[in-house]
């Protein structure tokens, strides 16, 4: 069951890195990075099973951060798409280094 | 039986996953992630992990997601039906890269039944006692407002600081344009 829940996160993690790499849309990304995320927190949950409850504990926080890190990136999503008319990634380029 | 549920909830999120990278229209993508992330609810549950499973379908499925749907009903993207895949050498690299990935923690997972560290430790038993003993929530909450309180606390400022920089970053500027 253990070795089983891991092999999920990783397979649910690569797709995630995929969808990352091959989508345009912003909000599509970012829902691909909170599949990463989930896929994360399953290995941890997983594996708190065989060593302790601080796995669980560790979850909590990644949700969290997750949610913290959902309403700024939406934010920045509205604040570009104010100035761009899309959320097309390749019509910006200002955070690009 | 158990193994049943399990394997039905792994295809179910698995699926649905790639209904979140493949999607046609943003809203699609959403209610798939939605499907994802119930399933990985249902797992935790099979992991005896029913706190983290009630905040999943909770906090996630039903805070986080609905934000996204916000802003895709905001910036009125729901009708935006094209294909959005990159082409190109863009698609050979996130072949290459995710495949690379996947080598690696296949080759990672290949022994791990029978790593000594899985099963060195025998945290299931405890953690069935704890959870015999104090409830679901309690297992949980015991560590988080003891070992993890520093952290906890932390996590509050941070949101806090989510909160405001979501409002300057979104906010309209009067008087500038915007």
């Amino acid at each position: 069951m253990l070795s089983y829940a891991l092999v999920l996160s990783a397979v649910l993690f690569v797709i995630g890195t995929f969808g990352v790499l091959v989508r345009r849309n912003a909000i599509i990304m970012f829902l691909c990075i909170e599949l990463q995320l989930n896929a994360v927190n399953l290995a941890f949950v997983a594996l708190s099973r065989a060593i302790g409850i601080d796995g669980q504990v560790f979850v909590f926080f990644v949700m969290t951060v997750a949610a913290a890190e959902a309403a700024v990136g939406l934010a920045i999503i509205i604040s570009i798409f104010r100035h761009y008319e899309t959320v097309n990634v390749d019509s910006f380029n200002l955070l690009k280094w | 039986m158990i193994e049943i549920v399990f394997f039905a909830l792994a295809t179910l999120a698995i699926g649905s996953a790639f209904g979140v990278v493949l999607g046609r229209s943003p809203v699609a993508s959403l209610l798939f992630m939605v499907s994802t992330l119930a399933s990985v609810a249902g797992i935790y549950v099979l992991l005896e992990a029913h706190f983290l499973a009630a905040i999943q379908v909770i906090v996630y499925a039903g805070a986080i997601m609905v934000l996204f749907m916000f802003v895709i009903m905001l910036l009125n993207l729901g009708h935006e039906y094209q294909q959005d895949l990159k082409s190109g050498v863009w698609m050979i690299f996130a072949f290459l890269a995710s495949g690379a990935m996947a080598g690696l923690l296949a080759n990672r997972f290949r022994g791990a039944g029978d790593d000594p560290m899985f099963s060195f430790f025998d945290g299931a038993n405890a953690i069935d006692a704890a959870l015999a003993e104090k409830g679901a929530v309690g297992v949980i909450a015991e560590p988080l407002f003891t070992t993890w309180v520093v952290a906890f606390e932390i996590t509050g400022v941070l949101l806090l600081v989510a909160i405001v920089g979501a409002l300057v970053l979104a906010k309209k500027r009067v008087g500038q344009g915007g």
